[in-house]
């Protein structure tokens, strides 16, 4: 079950997964508590309990985040999105899931269970943060959106077919424009068998244990706030790459996006290194010294060196201490069509795509031969 | 003669949780004398002898000061303390958008019991391209009005994009002036686009006009009877002034004026720009970073007594170390290490510690004992030297590092210490090129309130922008004229920053801007 006093710790772990980018769960975490304080707790079940019985709608939030956090959405969006799917398809839902887990559609899918009672599913579609409507698990199985719907604050429906996810992005976008910038969306609604199939399990439980870590809890044991980003980093199988200070930081806004570069300058153990950051709303890219660090899709998060607490693309500031830490993404973004989709060549960079892993291996190998 | 030779002076004053200090500058700012004087409960007497004191001291007569500062953490602490708070109404304009969220949600239960009477959605509000989500429904906001008479003191308006539009939000606040007779705060003249900190500064002002009104009555009544004539401002969280009719209608902006008057007060008094101000209290010790001049702000969402705002606010670390912080030699247990706080025996250093006669060993102490401090009053402390040198190597390290977290860069930066614990600092500290104890350090905050200038700051989402030139120039003009509605002289209002951010899924014609503008107090 997910109670009032979870939320915080979803939201906390959800802006680590969130990797910089996924928008600010803020208003999503306030809405979810208040509707969970008035409909009761939401029953979470894990993606091994769906049947071929079960119709599962992913739903979230798409926009802009200027427009999120002055034009807050309307109550009514979340049942009428899912009466909406429901009609188009002529099936009722027997559970919802994120569609994606980092940053603010992590909430969106808890306040719209806590009103509808129907159950959430423990995974979402990205195991992270992406920009694009097409760039989810489902994408990379090769299933399309289906039916799609998006809602918006006067009530409007309005339900596609889409072809293709590029498609869904592309209608969205226009869609998203003309409801004001910001609206609530299902697409790719399956049923148990797919879910399962494409589906990467496990990972609201995983948000709730990075924020119960970055809370200073694990397990039951306080954590200091030293001790916070290596028990992190334990639980997560990440490397931490570097601790270092903002020396630079160059940050543009085009397209809808965040897009920069931050330069740090190691200190502590890093002290004489640097590290560089290149980022599209999301943490993309990580060179330490010039070599490769991590590359999208793994996951790259930068967190206060002092505290721990996640840091955003647009938070990030010139003088600020951090930590980067990464991780493995999930293996079906470590396919072909996986890292054709949201690999570094798609975001524009001229690196091909090495595991984490392996780079930390290369370079643990190269400290001890000096 | 000068125009201003005979009202050349100016008259800093710092009211505090504990101390009233007052300073006096010259015409060019350099600080002529400084006092410290007991806070009283009606603030007034408080400020009547802090003025009366730095006058004798320095000799100056009332008529020839010519400008007079206000820097007060009053409603900060009726916030936080839930004291002298009015009831507020909300109307939120935005139905039938941003109903998941209504007003006050997730603010502390006893802040909403105090303050909290009324609120309500009503149709309206604008969309981020211009559009209004729904045409004003006059009669619907007349009877949600008339549902509050009575019981509110005051009303909050706050339109969705009403940093963009104002025309509802006026509407809306002419009628519930008419219907209900009490103070309006307009969310457009409080905050920038994020609605619910928006929203919950301008209830915060709502709720504050009141105290702070009756807190100024004993400052206005203060100044009069001595005769002085000049035209008080008060200080706002940025480090710049406010005429004091713009500070009665804008309380919610002194919030946060403590801080950052300390740290503009420490760069003046040490005639750095660019340094790190340590301030030891007895409790705790405030770390700010002076960047040009000014505080760098905190990048992060501020709360203030559990509430998210969107206030600039200096970006500060505290840290548990003070003149009374308690050193234990085998640490809280008695059987482990030598530890150094975090607690404090506070304002009862003067009782309680070893150095006063009582039985508790502080961070005083250990400066008394190693030599680097003398204090009028204070016993011969005699320590065991391992205890001394332990609790010494301690002290050092909790500063270097919080120093070291602060600093912009790795090199060495020179370091102003002020506030009244600054006795335990030792003289040097890894790490910092220059430790300068500035004369007056304890004064800072009135020096700080003292120095302002008056800036003004504009916000706001362009649609169909064909000449952005043309939309900054507009933005910039906005920010002027907010500064000169402030109290400056509008021939010396300079633009200090304009910034435009793109706003996504939009037609791609809409951008942010945001400016701010900057000019020397008027007469």
């Amino acid at each position: 079950m997910i109670d009032v006093e979870h939320v915080d710790e979803i939201a906390l772990g959800a802006a680590v997964l969130g990797t910089g980018g996924g928008g600010d769960p803020h208003i999503g975490s306030l809405i979810a508590k208040r509707l969970i304080a008035r409909e009761g707790a939401v029953r979470m079940i894990g993606i091994e309990q769906l049947t071929a019985d079960d119709f599962v709608l992913p739903i979230g939030g798409i926009g802009a985040p200027s427009v999120d956090v002055e034009r807050i959405m309307a109550e009514s969006e979340f049942e009428l999105a899912i009466s909406a799917l429901e009609r188009a398809v002529g099936r009722k839902a027997t559970a919802l899931m994120p569609i994606e887990v980092g940053g603010g559609n992590s909430m969106v899918p808890l306040a719209a269970a806590a009103v509808t009672g129907l159950p959430l599913i423990d995974a979402d579609a990205m195991g992270r943060a992406f920009p694009e409507a097409q760039m989810v698990t489902f994408h990379l199985a090769g299933y399309g959106p289906g039916a799609t719907v998006l809602v918006d604050h006067h009530g409007n429906e309005i339900v596609s077919r889409p072809v293709s996810g590029e498609w869904s992005e592309r209608l969205a976008r226009v869609v998203t424009v003309e409801l004001g910038g910001s609206a609530t969306m299902i697409d790719y609604a399956y049923d148990g068998e797919v879910v399962k199939e494409c589906a990467i399990p496990g990972t609201l439980t995983l948000a709730r244990r990075i924020g119960q870590i970055l809370r200073g809890s694990l397990d039951g044991v306080r954590l200091r706030d030293d001790e916070k980003i290596g028990a992190l980093s334990r639980e997560l199988g990440a490397v931490q790459l570097f601790s270092g200070k903002v020396a630079d930081l160059q940050r543009e806004f085009s397209g809808g996006f965040t897009r920069g570069r931050a330069l740090l300058s190691g200190v502590a153990e890093d002290r004489g290194s640097e590290f560089q950051l290149d980022f599209q709303n999301e943490m993309l890219l990580a060179r330490r010294d010039g070599e490769l660090a991590a590359v999208t899709p793994d996951l790259i998060a930068v967190l206060d060196l002092a505290t721990g607490q996640p840091i955003t693309t647009e938070s990030l500031r010139y003088g600020a201490r951090v930590a980067v830490i990464a991780m493995p993404c999930h293996e079906k973004w470590r396919t072909q069509i996986g890292l054709e989709t949201a690999g570094p060549q798609h975001f524009g960079y001229d690196v091909d795509w090495v595991p984490v892993e392996q780079l930390a291996a290369a370079r643990a190998e190269q400290e001890k031969a000096q | 003669m000068t125009a201003t030779s005979n009202r050349q002076y100016r008259l800093g004053i710092d009211v505090g949780g504990t101390n009233t200090d007052a300073v006096i500058l010259d015409d060019e700012l350099r600080v002529i004398g400084s006092v410290k004087s007991p806070t009283t409960e009606n603030s007034g007497d408080g400020i009547a002898t802090a003025i009366d004191e730095v006058l004798a001291r320095t000799g100056v007569i009332p008529e020839s000061i010519g400008h007079v500062m206000l820097g007060t953490t009053h409603c900060t602490n009726a916030i936080v303390q839930r004291r002298g708070l009015s009831r507020v109404g909300v109307l939120r304009i935005g139905g039938p958008a941003t109903t998941a969220v209504p007003p006050l949600e997730g603010w502390p239960a006893d802040l909403r019991d105090a303050i909290g009477a009324h609120d309500v959605i009503v149709r309206g509000g604008y969309e981020v391209d211009g559009r209004m989500i729904a045409p004003l429904d006059e009669q619907e906001v007349r009877a949600a009005c008339e549902r509050m008479a009575g019981e509110v003191d005051s009303v909050a308006v706050v339109g969705v994009f009403s940093p963009s539009n104002t025309e509802q939000e006026l509407r809306v606040a002419e009628i519930a002036s008419e219907v209900l007779g009490v103070p309006v705060s307009c969310s457009h003249a409080v905050g920038t686009i994020g609605l619910l900190e928006r929203e919950n500064a301008t209830v915060l002002n709502a709720a504050l006009q009141r105290t702070l009104g009756e807190m100024v009555r004993g400052f206005i009544r203060a100044l009069e009877q001595r005769g002085i004539e000049a035209t008080p401002f008060l200080g706002q969280n940025d480090g710049t002034l406010m005429r004091l009719e713009y500070a009665l209608e804008f309380p919610v902006f002194t919030i946060g004026c403590g801080p950052t008057n300390s740290i503009r007060g420490a760069a003046h008094l040490s005639g750095l720009a660019n340094a790190l101000v340590v301030d030891i209290g007895g409790t705790t010790t405030d770390i700010g970073v002076l960047i040009d001049g000014f505080p760098r702000q905190s990048a992060h969402a501020v709360e203030i007594g559990g509430i998210r705002t969107n206030f600039r606010m200096p970006d500060v670390l505290s840290v548990g170390l003070g003149g009374g912080t308690i050193v234990r030699e085998r640490g809280v247990d008695g059987t482990g290490q030598l530890t150094v706080g975090p607690d404090s025996v506070g304002y009862r250093l003067t009782s309680e510690a070893f150095a006063f006669g009582g039985d508790t060993l502080t961070a005083t102490d250990i400066a008394l004992a190693l030599g680097t401090a003398e204090i009028e009053g204070t016993r011969q402390v005699t320590l065991e030297p391992e205890l001394v040198s332990k609790a010494d190597q301690a002290i050092r390290a909790l500063l270097e590092e919080s120093i070291d977290r602060m600093k912009p860069n790795a090199n060495p930066v020179p370091v102003v210490l002020v506030g009244g614990g600054g006795v335990i600092a030792p003289d040097s500290l890894d790490g910092v090129s220059e430790l300068i104890r500035p004369d007056h350090f304890g004064a800072a905050n009135a020096v700080g309130a003292a120095l302002g200038e008056v800036a003004g700051y504009f916000e706001k989402i362009y649609q169909n922008v064909s000449d952005r030139a043309e939309a900054r120039r507009g933005a910039g003009l906005e920010a002027v004229e907010r500064a000169v509605a402030a109290g400056a002289q509008r021939e010396t209002v300079e633009v200090v920053s304009v910034e435009e951010i793109p706003v996504a899924y939009t037609d791609g014609q809409a951008v942010q801007i945001k400016a701010r503008a900057v000019g020397k107090l008027g007469h």
